[in-house]
């Protein structure tokens, strides 16, 4: 992961999302009207997602977490405030850490996107920071789950050896109300080849 | 049972966890049905008023609109109980009518169109307010509304402008009331102590703030009414339902396999979830119904709020002797309360005086519903008491954690107004089993201050009832060998309708690899089983599967004397086997016992079932009749006293006194819930409860702008959801596992208490740091230390609720 592209990427989707706070739309406008491409849009584009290239109709304001969950399929991307405060839809954007509620999807067509759909090998081993949260006991509830795990994922890419404090910041955009961030973490150091 | 378990103690995979880290778990709205539309609401702008025309002409004329629903399709409600749909709406937020269209745009783009006339009436957002002499009353019909069970109903209670004065001034509340409880003489107590304390206290409500928006989906086929709901219970949640959908039980399918938090807010139907249902009969579609997380601030609800008085008096030795409380319940529109004589409930077991009595008075606000919140009560006073407890310990010469263990709860104690006794207690053993976990002695006497940094520590406990009975149990020897395990827990992230599953496969030691377990879908046959919440599922569905294992195990034994001859009791079980004791060679194979069962039928095939279960559970059994060898019983194991759930948690923290800031250096919990059952489950709940009582102490808060009714946080962070950053990175967790007799795993629950702990920790480690200072409020905000280290005033007065 790379903290400052992360950290400029998170303020802009913040901004963006200030918008859509404001309105009482909420499901799938994410957009600042000056985002939007002037003139006509090409609204059946192509998405490099887990490494398919899918085709999709995408409204010009359309956010990613709504073309992931409603267009796609991908439901594992959850979306828990959609105003870019929870971190319950994570998804990888070249490997960075995005929200996607915050996150347009016209802004991805150049780019690679991961979700939590794409972590299993082709015979069904799970990834090892799945398979570390399934080890810790990490989720509760499991609705923020998929975002911590594409969190975690990131950060490990990055620094496969990370310490804890390391790993609390780098999962600290991941909200969970049922507390469980002690197994969450636990879960990571276990991915990584640490002890917790 | 025996010491030697297999299964129970031990730790496992649950089922539902891989679909949790593969996305592959599905929550209400990740269902889509054929046909499906969407339907959002409009919610009243008015903190309290009375609608006198709705215009829909326009909305309903748009391309891809489908349908309105208004108060008029739904069963009118008698107040102060919430409506699906409403035409006298009491806080801001409460839904007035509900569109359907094609898309969510297409009903947001058409709620635009919507005329409201809403005729304003008075309304209040801090139950002191509408106290007061000539204050606003919540409700036209009253301000107070007292539930119990010699009946129900509105009240207006005033109290005079001095009374409410003297209240703020922490003197003992004069004014009117409405509940009393008591129990010993009292003025004797106090009169024989060496010490009293009068301490005032508020407690702040806050959001419950689950991480998936309420979602519920509904669709009919065959006079059927299918709903996918986000659901803490699961068997529990369909009577509720039921009623609000106006059909019988078995009218109902209620699909709920993950929901996304519930923290109390989910245990039985709640009138959004039944929504959907109106709106699919009345335009023959499946209808889809998710609140924004903006929607859940206004109208998901809220922990009650608290506004008090306390008096304790102390012996020399430290014993309590007599405990007096007054408590003001802030119960929201819809008088959903119940917390505050909670709180006085858990007085009585946690710090056992001599003579108590509790008083309550419950007062309606316009503000968001208020409902049942992790340790609804149980975790307000405790977060009281702590500091309380530290005061009398520093008076007195005792230390902090012997004062507590003085007072402690053990086998002996008898609680509450009807003095009852408790099923096993061990306060004592876990807050030695904790101060040397924690190293309290050590700890105690190191250096507390260090520049303007300064060390707390605290000691905490909480307290809530855990385990219910009268419920059934259900499970199936099928002849492949399997045992089907139904379980009509619900699945809020516990996983114990798993661990408490494994009781059954213990019991005919049978390997779990060939268990499984059947729930979160009403068609997966699911038994009567318990609420998922009050911290009972442990107790209660160790129970549950216990005697409806132990009913298979005395089938198994039966048709193995009819087959192989002898007597039942000639035969024992293993390996997946049921065999003669004398010879074990002679034997035959579950799946062999299942197949003969089902060719025997009766009560072996389940044709035939007990008559005290509940309807829910025989419709369970009459549609698995005949597949295999059924075990069904209803929990009628020997029950008595109160089922305590205990915790103790000790942490340290360091306060900067120019900030008002501080961190938590380090944190131990210790679990007093009898046998552990899941380990790795229980650290969970006791770390999950850390970070709840961490939020409670310092950060959360429901904010109501009393001008407007207007609630002012609507967002994770402005409510003070705590983060990876807000709570410590390690939290030490242990158990002290003495077995409790009246379960036959020796388990309790633990859920609540865990959190309660925590909460109690943390204020009172924040008055250590600050020489024993009281604040007697949650939270406890950054300003408010700073203000008391400055010598100024607050910035609220005392007692006031919805303060930044």
């Amino acid at each position: 992961m790379n903290p400052q592209l992360s950290r400029r990427r998170f303020i802009k989707a913040v901004i963006a999302s200030s918008v859509a706070a404001a309105s009482t739309s909420g499901i799938n406008q994410a957009a600042a009207q000056g985002n939007r491409p002037r003139g006509s849009v090409e609204r059946l584009i192509s998405i490099n997602i887990n490494g398919q290239t899918r085709r999709v109709d995408v409204a010009p304001q359309e956010t990613l977490a709504y073309t992931l969950r409603y267009k796609l399929g991908l439901t594992g991307t959850k979306i828990g405030c959609n105003r870019g405060e929870c971190g319950a839809c994570t998804v990888l954007i070249n490997g960075v850490t995005n929200y996607s509620c915050s996150t347009l999807t016209h802004s991805v067509r150049t780019r690679t996107v991961r979700t939590v759909e794409g972590l299993q090998a082709p015979d069904g081993t799970l990834h090892p920071v799945q398979q570390a949260f399934i080890d810790e006991l990490s989720p509760q509830c499991g609705f923020c789950t998929p975002g911590q795990v594409m969190s975690a994922v990131a950060l490990l890419e990055e620094t496969p050896q990370p310490t804890r404090e390391e790993a609390r910041q780098a999962l600290s955009g991941n909200l969970c109300r049922c507390g469980a961030y002690d197994h969450y973490l636990n879960g990571v150091m276990r991915a990584s080849g640490q002890n917790s | 049972m025996s010491n030697e378990y297999k299964l129970i103690g031990k730790d496992f995979v649950p089922p539902d966890i891989t679909g949790k880290v593969t996305g592959k778990a599905k929550y209400a709205e990740d269902f889509r049905a054929d046909g499906m539309v969407f339907a959002r609401m409009y919610t009243s702008p008015m903190a309290h008023g009375k609608v006198t025309s709705i215009n829909t002409e326009q909305a309903e004329a748009m391309e891809g609109v489908v349908g309105i629903l208004t108060a008029e399709d739904v069963p009118e409600v008698t107040a102060p109980d919430a409506a699906i749909l409403t035409n006298t709406p009491a806080y801001i937020g409460d839904p007035i009518l509900a569109i359907a269209a094609e898309t969510e745009q297409i009903c947001e783009d058409a709620m635009a169109t919507i005329e409201v006339e809403i005729e304003p009436l008075p309304f209040v957002t801090d139950p002191l307010d509408s106290l007061v002499d000539g204050g606003p009353n919540a409700r036209t019909e009253g301000n107070a509304y007292a539930r119990s069970r010699e009946g129900s109903g509105f009240q207006t209670i005033k109290w005079s402008q001095q009374q409410v004065d003297d209240f703020r001034a922490g003197k003992e509340p004069t004014g009117d009331f409405v509940s009393e409880w008591s129990y010993g003489d009292l003025d004797n107590s106090f009169a024989e102590a060496e010490l009293v304390i009068e301490e005032p206290f508020v407690t702040i409500g806050y959001a419950h703030m689950s991480m998936e928006p309420r979602t519920a989906m509904a669709y009919w086929q065959n006079g059927t009414c299918y709903v996918h709901g986000s659901s803490q219970s699961q068997s529990y949640f369909m009577p509720g339902l039921a009623r609000m959908l106006g059909v019988e039980t078995k009218d109902v399918v209620l699909i709920s396999e993950n929901t996304g938090g519930g923290f109390g807010s989910k245990i039985g139907a709640y009138p959004i979830a039944a929504l959907p249902g109106y709106f699919s009969k009345k335009i023959g579609r499946p209808v889809q119904l998710r609140v924004t997380r903006e929607q859940e601030y206004y109208m998901g609800s809220a922990r009650v709020g608290f506004q008090g008085w306390i008096k304790m008096g102390f012996g020399a030795d430290g014993k309590i002797t007599a405990s007096d409380v007054f408590i003001i319940e802030d119960i929201g529109p819809n008088a959903t309360g119940g917390d505050a004589s909670s709180a006085g409930g858990a007085i009585s077991m946690v710090y056992d005086p001599s003579a108590m009595r509790f008083r309550g008075l419950p007062v309606l606000t316009n503000t968001t519903p208020r409902g049942a919140q992790r340790g609804p009560g149980q975790n307000q006073i405790a977060a009281v008491m702590a500091p309380i407890m530290d005061k009398a310990a520093k008076v007195l010469g005792i230390d902090r954690v012997e004062i507590r263990k003085i007072n402690s709860t053990n086998n002996d104690t008898i609680v509450y107004a009807d003095r009852r006794p408790v099923t096993s207690a061990y306060m004592d053993e876990a807050l030695q089993q904790g101060a040397d976990m924690f190293d309290w002695q050590n700890r105690k006497n190191q250096p507390k201050k260090k520049g303007k940094k300064v060390r707390g520590l605290g000691v905490g406990q909480g307290y809530h009832s855990a385990g219910a009975t009268g419920f059934d149990g259900l499970v199936r020897l099928t002849p492949d060998g399997k045992l089907h395990i139904h379980s009509g827990v619900g699945n809020l992230g516990t996983y114990s309708f798993a661990s408490t599953s494994r009781a059954a496969a213990e019991v005919l030691k049978c390997d779990w690899e060939r268990c499984e377990i059947h729930r979160g879908n009403t068609e997966n046959h699911l038994p009567w089983s318990s609420y998922q919440a009050g911290s009972v599922t442990i107790f209660s569905h160790t129970r549950t599967n216990y005697v409806a294992a132990m009913d298979a195990l005395d089938k198994m034994k039966r048709i193995a004397a009819q087959t192989m001859g002898g007597e039942p009791g000639d035969y024992d079980i293993d390996g997946q086997r049921v065999f003669l004791i004398e010879d074990p060679a002679q034997g035959m194979s579950y799946g062999a016992i299942a197949a003969r069962a089902i060719q025997l039928g009766g009560d072996y095939s389940g044709a035939v079932y007990p008559d005290d279960i509940h309807e829910i559970t025989q419709r369970a059994v009459q549609n698995i009749a005949g597949s295999g060898l059924i075990g069904v019983a209803k929990d009628n194991l020997h029950q008595e006293g109160v089922i305590p759930g205990l915790a103790v948690a000790f942490c340290e923290i360091e306060l900067d006194l120019e900030t008002g800031k501080y961190d938590i250096l380090d944190y131990v919990g210790i679990a007093e819930c009898g046998t552990v059952i899941h380990p790795k489950g229980l650290a969970q709940q006791m770390k999950g409860g850390a970070v709840w009582g961490m939020g409670m102490a310092g950060l959360e808060r429901h904010v109501y702008d009393p001008q407007n009714g207007l609630p002012a946080n609507i967002g994770y962070h402005q409510c003070g959801i705590p983060t990876y950053l807000d709570v410590p990175s390690v939290t030490k967790t242990d158990a002290v596992n003495i077995a409790d007799p009246q379960n036959p795993f020796g388990a309790r629950g633990i859920g609540e208490p865990a959190m309660g702990c925590s909460v109690a920790a943390l204020q009172s480690a924040i008055s250590d740091a600050l020489d024993g200072h009281i604040f007697g409020r949650t939270p406890i905000s950054p300003d408010m230390v700073v203000n008391h280290v400055m010598g100024r005033d607050q910035s609220f007065l005392p007692l006031q609720t919805n303060n930044f």
